[in-house]
């Protein structure tokens, strides 16, 4: 991996990382307007972040490592996503890593490792959140690896840097139904994986409801902190996955500082439109019960067969 | 037309031909269904027009403009003022397989009419022919939407997708089926839906609901 490389993984990091509070901020200050609210400002999320890296760090009795660690995991799989993945420019994407399935390995290794820790407290919630993050996990793995296939066939490599690369060259592939039908089963994917609406609420602390939150009850002070801000970037990861694959437009060429920089402010707008258009629809949106969960994925895997299917035989 | 562009167009045509197939075994409230299978008629209203166009014919953009009136206007609003006339009873539909696995058999159903329509499509291989698996895939799952519902409104949907998948797919096959024949077909599917809209509603009358499965029983 060259000096330029490394530089450019280094900006993609940095920018997620402090993006990602602004972000979930931005979509719960659309939501709070939309609601009628005032709501708390797009930097609450960062504000809330330094109140509890201020706290003294506390596990539950009886935890293991496996609590310990979970946090961590998260963190680091996703930091390893967000310095591979071409956000910002194709032309410092590393040789090995930057493959759709490594992709969807480590972010879901990540959840996995939540799910476990959720486990490891023993307690209720933390069991029926870990239980039910997994069933919904079961069910959006097979759509984002059939997916990807549908998204790898035409190009004829599951490279990310080679797909975005011929997206840019052949912009007339992103109306092929293949690809259309793509966008909305991985759509829906990123919607369940990243736990909004309508699979999940990512505000309420309702115990009937909450999945992501359930598994995560137990943890307080830094760890809390660090399992938030891990999850806020796997969303801003998924959304900027779905904007890269699917909009590949403004994502720079070479390595020269113009050229990132552009790629950058590029990156941000995306996201941000994604997200603020994701929380704007929330708002007309209620949570699915669990029970119906299963339809609303497997009508995304259908899609995403439909789309493999397409790709083959619509080139 | 330049084969680039006809392919794309007969793509995306086709994609959202079986787009709304899919959708109408996804969806459950039938206000929504059926103005899903009114896209779909415009879809292939489209997908006709792309030939027309491609072929230079004047006779198929004749047959084009039909089908937008038909199938696209015409056999909704029927559908539409049957349900209106349901008041009453339960506006969404109750299939026999939940929404999880019918919609699982949709993806075997497709995969099953790539399959089977592969002879056909090797028979004249173009861009053209290669959307024919999509129109067998509609006839499909038109067919499991109208074994798989319970009411009669629902299984008038799945009748209608059946017949959209067999236009689709005669126009797709480029046999050139003769307007007259298309006009009688035409009138033939609007009739069948005139008398199945009258029978639904004479059933509603005698049994107060529309449920097939109360037709097992003899009643005095």
């Amino acid at each position: 991996m060259s000096v330029a490389g490394i530089t450019v993984a280094l900006v993609q990091a940095v920018v997620v990382l402090v993006g990602s509070p602004l972000l979930l901020g931005i979509m719960r200050q659309v939501r709070a307007r939309l609601e009628g609210r005032a709501g708390a400002g797009v930097l609450q999320p960062w504000r809330d972040l330094r109140k509890l890296m201020r706290k003294q760090p506390l596990t539950p009795r009886g935890t293991t490592e496996v609590f310990r660690m979970a946090p961590l995991v998260l963190m680091a799989t996703t930091l390893a996503v967000v310095a591979v993945v071409p956000f910002v420019t194709t032309a410092a994407v590393p040789a090995a890593g930057a493959d759709l399935f490594v992709v969807v390995a480590l972010l879901t290794l990540g959840a996995v490792a939540l799910a476990l820790a959720g486990l490891d407290t023993g307690t209720a919630f933390g069991g029926m959140g870990a239980s039910r993050e997994i069933t919904i996990l079961a069910l959006v793995e097979p759509t984002l690896l059939v997916g990807v296939l549908a998204l790898s066939v035409p190009v004829g490599s599951t490279d990310l840097g080679d797909i975005v690369t011929s997206t840019l060259r052949d912009p007339g592939r992103v109306i092929t139904p293949a690809h259309v039908l793509a966008a909305v089963a991985l759509g829906l994917a990123v919607v369940a994986e990243t736990g909004r609406l309508p699979v999940d609420n990512p505000s309420t602390h309702l115990e009937l409801t909450m999945v992501h939150e359930a598994m995560v009850l137990e943890y307080a002070g830094p760890d809390l902190a660090l399992v938030e801000l891990a999850s806020a970037m796997r969303l801003t990861v998924f959304l900027g996955l779905w904007a890269t694959l699917f909009a590949p437009w403004g994502i720079a060429g070479t390595t020269g500082p113009g050229a990132v920089a552009l790629g950058v402010a590029v990156f941000a707008v995306k996201v941000t439109a994604l997200g603020a258009g994701l929380a704007g629809a929330e708002v007309f949106l209620a949570k699915l019960r669990l029970f119906r969960t299963p339809e609303l994925l497997a009508g995304s895997f259908v899609l995403a067969l439909l789309a493999v299917v397409a790709s083959f035989f619509f080139g | 037309m330049s084969e680039a562009l006809l392919t794309q167009l007969v793509g995306l045509g086709a994609g959202a031909v079986l787009l709304t197939a899919v959708l109408v075994l996804w969806l459950r409230e039938l206000a929504v269904v059926i103005r899903v299978f009114a896209a779909q008629g415009v879809a292939l209203a489209g997908l006709v027009a792309v030939l027309a166009v491609h072929e230079g014919s004047g006779e198929l953009a004749v047959v084009a403009v039909g089908v937008l009136v038909l199938r696209a206007g015409l056999l909704p609003h029927l559908l539409r003022r049957a349900l209106s006339a349901a008041e009453g009873e339960r506006r969404v539909t109750r299939p026999l397989v939940n929404v999880a696995a019918s919609l699982l058999a949709a993806a075997v159903l497709t995969l099953l009419a790539l399959a089977v329509s592969q002879p056909l499509v090797a028979l004249a291989p173009s861009p053209v022919t290669a959307a024919i698996p999509v129109g067998m895939a509609v006839v499909l799952i038109g067919f499991f939407v109208l074994v798989t519902r319970r009411r009669a409104l629902s299984q008038l949907t799945g009748f209608l997708l059946m017949d959209n998948g067999i236009t689709a797919v005669g126009f797709l096959t480029g046999a050139g089926v003769a307007l007259i024949v298309e006009l009688g077909v035409f009138l033939d599917v609007l009739l069948a839906v005139l008398v199945l809209g009258v029978l639904t509603g004479r059933m509603r009358d005698v049994f107060g609901r529309t449920d097939l499965d109360e037709l097992r029983e003899l009643h005095d």
